[in-house]
């Protein structure tokens, strides 16, 4: 019998990171327990899904020691919140790029002390994990670096800057000519700002390896995403959205020889017949905004419920991996606009018009197998409360069972969210 | 022998079911622990098949073994087994509120439950009547006195009760400030039953369905005839009653 999970504590590191250690010392064993009951509990796991239970219990340690030992060489660390941000650059750089925490529900009263209570649940969770110095990956970057996707963000980077120092990218809200021109000098700043923490300038070769870094990354993302389609599931929606997460704090090069890894393993489990639920279980896609660490609340009801989640599509889901970069360039400047265009096609509803997101959902639907349509959407984020309704649309024209729901970080909706859960996977059994 | 029992937030229904009918059918408050009201009742036929619906169905069946279906489900069942024709059915209960759309052969298309908050449900009218000293009962009857009415801008329960007070000291009429919630309440729930899209009909249930006033406001509002079931609290109930059982 090995070891029971544990997530790890070291005051230490936390002590030299600035943190409120006394405080966040009651972190580790409240997720210890969360991740008990909603990870371990689960049956017929994949063994390979170990190296990420074992990310988990280094969230607060081992993954931080790693990443202060490449800050310590000079090289760049930086904290982002979004898709949009590309990674590429700071990979090119030899550094880190970190999603940073904006997933629970502790840190939202810190915030709600000096944030409005009427906006965004993950703006007020980061804002809050910084403030209350409660998130090693915080304290450990360099600097944030925000973007315009929101009103709630792009309003918040100017007062985290007062704790972090928090840059802006601006990213356009639409897809003309003009926009891409902005946006290609958005992401030359961006290298630019990247390139004076290393002091050196990232030149071609560093940034071809880095875009072949993170294309096999997003490439084996979408392996696992196709054979998890597989009806019977050879994986759970949780363990899924769980490696989506880790996806965005691990080092990549361990973290794609792994998933590659899970995925033989599923391949096997497939020709063996092995499955996580039989066919015949309600298979769901979920869509809409994202799930930050430790943000399991809809897949861990929908699961208990006796459903399955099939995909997300989701900035933490395809949104993250569908598209790569082209590797053809020659020059510095065609590979940030091969960078940019890539980005581009990334369908967040922060865009308008953004018509072939609905598209890719539906696309996605049917790749997936998936009997219903979940969409998820954090409070306060119009832009995607209001994409629903086009996206309803399309289901019922498609007679796709369709279900919207809203919700945040806190528990007090969990009865009813529950209770729609169960009437939606009814609906779908008829 | 088949019971069905729905423990909601205010109150516990249960229907006996057999031969075709409704034998009998008890509402008891739900109190502190619910699940004990609807383990007395389901004593007296220890040897009925059960199926339980409602905020405590889950609770209920760590006592009892019995099959379980969502208020949606045993609406819909409860509901087209009291209409034939039924398409359209809006619930309104102690804690939340719902529409539930039926296909033509009473299946379940789509649904739409209130936000986590108690407006436009049956605790806010109760909340509304307790500021204004009316008992439940008479809330209704005394919103139907009056032709007049203004505006209540609040739907959240606690500003709501604040703007009531206001009204009060301003020397409204408690008669004209019961229709004035009234009004609210049907106009929140019109709008929610608008967003889902409505035939020619509604079918009205859950214990609010019993304030006469709230349904002729509704029917105005929406322009078509509201149904309601003899006894509106039990079709919950009486739906997981007539719900096969698998055990």
């Amino acid at each position: 019998m090995s070891e029971p999970f544990k997530i790890k504590s070291d005051p230490e590191l936390w002590e030299k990171l600035g943190m409120d250690v006394s405080r966040f010392s009651g972190m580790p064993p409240m997720l210890t327990t969360a991740y008990t009951n909603i990870f371990l509990s689960q049956k017929n796991r994949p063994s390979e899904m170990a190296y990420f239970d074992n990310m988990i219990e280094n969230i607060h340690t081992g993954r931080i020691h790693e990443i202060m030992a490449v800050k310590e060489t000079g090289k760049p660390v930086i904290g982002t919140f979004c898709v949009y941000v590309p990674e590429e650059l700071i990979v090119a750089a030899g550094g880190i790029c970190v999603g940073l925490c904006g997933g629970a529900q502790g840190s939202i009263a810190d915030a709600e002390k000096i944030l409005p209570r009427n906006i965004c649940p993950m703006v007020k969770s980061a804002f809050g994990f910084k403030i209350g110095k409660i998130c090693p990956y915080f304290q450990a970057v360099d600097l944030v670096y925000g973007e315009t996707t929101c009103d709630a963000k792009k309003k918040t980077w100017e007062l985290l800057d007062r704790y972090v120092p928090t840059h802006v990218m601006e990213i356009p809200q639409m897809k003309r000519e003009r926009d891409k021109k902005l946006w290609v000098e958005e992401v030359k700043d961006f290298k630019a700002a990247v390139d004076k923490i290393s002091g050196t300038e990232t030149e071609f070769d560093d940034i071809a390896g880095a875009i072949k870094t993170i294309n096999a990354k997003r490439a084996a993302l979408q392996r696992l995403n196709n054979l998890r389609h597989f009806n019977p599931s050879p994986i759970s929606g949780r363990d899924m959205l769980l490696i989506e997460q880790i996806a965005f704090y691990d080092e990549p090069v361990r973290f794609t020889e792994k998933v590659h890894a899970l995925c033989n393993e599923l391949d096997k489990r497939i020709k063996d017949g092995v499955a996580v639920a039989p066919a015949s279980t309600p298979r769901i896609l979920v869509s809409g905004t994202p799930m930050a660490l430790p943000n399991w609340k809809l897949h861990n009801i929908i699961e208990s419920s006796g459903a399955i989640v099939v995909n997300e599509e989701s900035c933490i889901g395809t949104r993250y991996y569908k598209d790569l970069i082209d590797e053809g360039s020659t020059s510095v400047d065609q590979q940030l606009e091969r960078l940019t265009e890539r980005y581009m096609k990334i369908d967040c509803s922060c865009f308008t018009p953004n018509d072939e997101r609905i598209d890719q959902v539906i696309k996605e639907y049917e790749e997936s197998g998936a009997q219903g349509i979940i969409d998820y959407c954090l409070q306060f984020c119009h832009t995607y409360n209001i994409e629903a309704v086009k996206l309803r649309e399309a289901c019922e024209q498609r007679g796709i069972p369709f279900m919207a729901i809203e919700s945040d970080y806190s528990p007090d909706d969990v009865g009813q969210l529950q209770t729609r859960v169960e009437a939606f996977i009814e609906q779908i059994q008829g | 022998m088949k019971v069905g029992i729905d423990l909601g937030s205010r109150t516990v229904k249960a229907v006996l079911w057999h031969n075709d009918e409704i034998i009998s059918h008890q509402i008891t408050e739900s109190s502190f622990d619910p699940h004990r009201q609807a383990l007395a009742f389901l004593d007296q036929y220890p040897s009925a098949a059960v199926v339980a619906t409602g905020y405590g169905r889950h609770l209920l069946q760590q006592h009892r073994p019995l099959n379980v279906i969502t208020e949606i489900k045993a609406h819909a069942i409860g509901a087209r087994h009291l209409f034939a024709e039924c398409r359209t059915i809006l619930d309104v209960g102690g804690q939340d509120s719902k529409v539930i759309l039926l296909d033509e052969s009473g299946r379940v298309s789509s649904f739409q439950m209130n936000d986590k908050c108690a407006a436009g449900t049956g605790r806010f009218l109760e909340m509304m009547s307790v500021s204004l000293g009316y008992e439940l009962e008479e809330f209704g009857r005394a919103a139907a006195e009056t032709d007049e009415g203004t505006a209540i801008n609040s739907m959240c329960a606690v500003f709501a009760e604040s703007e009531v007070v206001s009204l009060k000291n301003r020397g409204v009429p408690p008669s004209v400030i019961a229709r004035s919630v009234h009004l609210a309440v049907a106009g929140r729930l019109a709008a929610m039953v608008s967003k889902s899209g409505y035939g020619d009909h509604l079918f009205f249930c859950g214990g609010v369905a019993n304030n006469q006033t709230l349904v002729k406001l509704l029917e105005i509002q929406l322009g078509v005839p509201v149904r309601v079931p003899p006894n509106p609290s039990i079709t919950g109930a009486l739906g997981a009653a007539l719900h096969p059982i698998r055990l």
